[in-house]
């Protein structure tokens, strides 16, 4: 029972929930919407897992001398906010929470993502080479999308035609295939969910 | 080892400090660039100007300060624009990090605009699960959201009294820098067919004009390049244009690399080829 | 600026460059900023799942509007911590199979709408017609039929299928060189926006300093 009631409670879902679209009925709008309603809540209630992971985790490494430092940081910034958090107030600009939002978190959020364009300076002097006509054909690519961005007079007005025939044409056929082919396994895999064949989702025994 | 081998293995951290030197160049030397503006921007501009005063419009800012550079100008353009031809304007995120952003953005620009919440615009909050959020949204806003962000009930603030899901909304933007778009799309468009525009990072950008092209959407405000283009358009200074001058630096600096590594590359092969033919 | 955004915004720059030192090796200070921030959005998220999900979506119904139904998927949702012990966790299958199943029969149908009968409409729906836009339509057709067939594997790649397969690795290479152009513009912007936030705060400072 540990398994299959799961199983069919997933079947039965999945199978009111694919037929509720083709029924436009006031019922069926009521389940669609108390059905979701109720994910929404569970969804909620689970998101605390992680943080709780996360959490203990780091209070475990409180015992290594290597880490103790580093860990008691990640715990002194939680409990700042939490503590600091504690009225809902606390979200409209100008409390101590939200100043440790805006100089804490978002410069070192915003630091972090911006060391990728010396990574992709360093990817694009060091790996992107014309080995290949393929390899060619993408780096010429993206030779005529970046030369946009460098004011030559007519040169830039033609690229600028050539790029945007790019995007909308070849660029945007090829997004297309690989689109349907997603959107073909989505639907597969969400079939076979339902279906009981997929059930990775249950972990082990 | 040759100089073209060298040139080949170079340390990355020398890469590193180029790139470093030339976006700090147009902090001392600044220059206009000229910016042309692309259709898919120019709709999302054009249908916003076609709204009266009073039409509402919905913006969702579905992004963390990770995606802020390119997001944040396009974002505070069609808000400025928004205010300025005095839409009601409601806002929701459905990033984890996103109450901050529009918590920043709605303080400074409706205090410059004297737009008064609850009344020209709302915040309706935060919710996790993009797709579910989307969806309860389509029946009612009031099923995910039966208070704003602010715990004020909906039904108390005069401009959501009349507005229940996004049939009475004019139009959807969705700023984002993850797969939301696509669970707009998906679950809201598929679902509830309303026009949706996208302001999207330069990363994704190239993956959505298929999307364009099927009527799914009808514009894209691709990366801090279309949020330049949209501040030329709107006519508010902004943090778009101010990048323009470094990513012309950047950009040929990029260039030079890739030209220079492959002519080492071709060059180095060819004297390959040459000492391998002489032997 | 005053004296309070003078600090402020110098811890912010302080972090800014602790993150920057990453460039050269990792060290004590990257790491620092690293765990710091880590921490730092783990409790602004959990208070914010607390304040506005939680209360407004599980306390304030029950416990204030008296809509006791929804005590059902509350009662789902803390199954799901049972995840945390060997012995009961099997109990968290339920939660996860309610949520899974109905997620699962609401995707069917909008993904296959979206990504598949949109996309052939908008692909086979458009007139070939003996101009320009007639021309790019019809690459539009080879592009996308070509790019499928490459990513056919059923059939083996040789002969027609061959050559169809290999002008679809051509037009795939082609949206990747976009993608990548693009992306270099994203990558970019995420470094300048934090040179001109430093360069601010320098000039802001020079001025705070002189002024004061």
């Amino acid at each position: 029972m540990k398994r299959e009631i799961p199983i069919i409670i997933v079947g039965v879902t999945g199978v009111i929930m694919f037929f509720q679209y083709f029924i436009p009925t006031g019922w069926s709008e009521f389940i669609f919407t108390y059905a979701q309603d109720w994910v929404m809540v569970i969804g909620i209630l689970s998101l605390p897992l992680g943080i709780w992971s996360l959490v203990k985790a780091n209070v475990l490494k409180l015992k290594d001398p290597k880490e103790r430092f580093y860990s008691a940081v990640l715990l002194a910034g939680f409990l700042a906010m939490v503590l600091t958090g504690l009225k809902r107030e606390s979200f409209e600009a100008g409390s101590v929470f939200m100043k440790l939002f805006n100089t804490i978190l978002i410069p070192i959020q915003a630091t972090v993502f911006s060391l990728l364009a010396f990574f992709i300076a360093s990817a694009a002097y060091r790996a992107f080479r014309a080995r290949s006509v393929l390899a060619t054909v993408l780096l010429v690519t993206a030779f005529l999308v970046m030369l946009r961005f460098i004011p030559l007079g007519p040169i830039s007005t033609a690229n600028l035609g050539i790029v945007a025939w790019i995007l909308s044409v070849p660029n945007m056929a090829a997004k297309r295939a690989i689109m349907m082919g997603i959107g073909l396994g989505a639907a597969a895999t969400a079939i076979k969910i339902i279906l009981g064949i997929e059930r990775t989702y249950m972990g082990r025994d | 080892m040759s100089f073209l081998e060298k040139m080949m293995l170079i340390d990355r951290r020398w890469i590193y400090l180029s790139i470093g030197l030339a976006v700090i160049i147009p902090v001392v030397v600044s220059f206009e660039v000229p910016v042309s503006v692309s259709p898919e921007v120019r709709k999302i501009y054009d249908f916003v100007e076609s709204l009266n005063a009073g039409d509402y419009l919905f913006i969702a800012v579905d992004y963390d300060p990770s995606s802020m550079a390119e997001l944040n100008p396009m974002a505070e353009a069609v808000l400025n624009q928004a205010f300025a031809k005095n839409l009601k304007v409601i806002i929701v995120t459905l990033a984890q990090f996103g109450p901050g952003m529009v918590e920043d953005l709605t303080t400074r620009l409706a205090s410059a605009h004297n737009r008064v919440r609850g009344e020209d615009y709302v915040f309706l909050g935060y919710r996790p699960y993009p797709a579910i959020t989307i969806m309860l949204m389509g029946i009612n806003f009031r099923v995910p959201f039966p208070v704003d962000h602010y715990s004020v009930p909906l039904d108390s603030m005069p401009m959501m009294r009349d507005v229940r899901n996004f049939s009475d909304v004019k139009a959807v933007i969705d700023f984002t820098a993850g797969n939301t778009a696509d669970f707009w799309i998906t679950y809201g468009v598929g679902r509830f067919d309303f026009p949706l525009a996208i302001g999207i990072t330069g990363v994704m950008a190239a993956d959505y004009y298929q999307y364009l092209q099927s009527g799914q959407i009808f514009g894209i405000i691709p990366g801090v390049k279309g949020a330049a283009e949209y501040e030329e358009l709107v006519g508010f200074p902004g943090k778009g244009k101010e990048q323009m001058a470094y990513q012309v630096i950047a950009h040929s600096v990029i260039i030079a690399f890739i030209l220079i590594s492959n002519i080492a590359y071709f060059a180095t092969r060819k004297q390959k080829q040459q000492l391998g033919g002489g032997r | 600026m005053t004296t309070e955004q003078a600090i402020l915004n110098g811890i912010a720059v302080f972090l800014t460059l602790c993150i920057f030192s990453f460039l050269y090796r990792d060290n004590p200070f990257y790491k620092f900023a690293e765990r710091l921030v880590a921490g730092i959005a783990t409790g602004y998220w959990t208070m914010l799942l607390y304040h506005t999900n939680f209360t407004d979506k599980v306390l304030t119904p029950i416990f204030v509007r008296g809509q006791l139904h929804y005590i059902i998927p509350a009662l789902l949702g803390v199954l799901m911590w049972t995840r945390f012990s060997k012995k009961y966790a099997w109990l968290s299958r339920y939660s996860i199979a309610f949520y899974i199943g109905i997620s699962s029969g609401v995707t069917i149908t909008v993904t296959l709408y979206t990504f598949l009968f949109k996309q052939l409409q908008a692909t086979i729906g458009m007139p070939i017609t003996a101009d320009y836009a007639g021309f790019n339509t019809f690459l539009i057709v080879l592009a996308v039929v070509s790019a499928l067939v490459y990513f056919f594997f059923s059939l083996p790649h040789k002969g027609a299928v061959g050559t169809v397969s290999r002008i679809g690795i051509y037009v795939i290479m082609i949206g990747f060189g976009a993608g990548f152009g693009m992306t270099v513009m994203g990558r970019i912007a995420l470094l300048v926006q934090r040179v001109i936030f430093i360069n601010d705060y320098v000039r802001g400072l020079v001025a705070f300093i002189g002024g004061s």
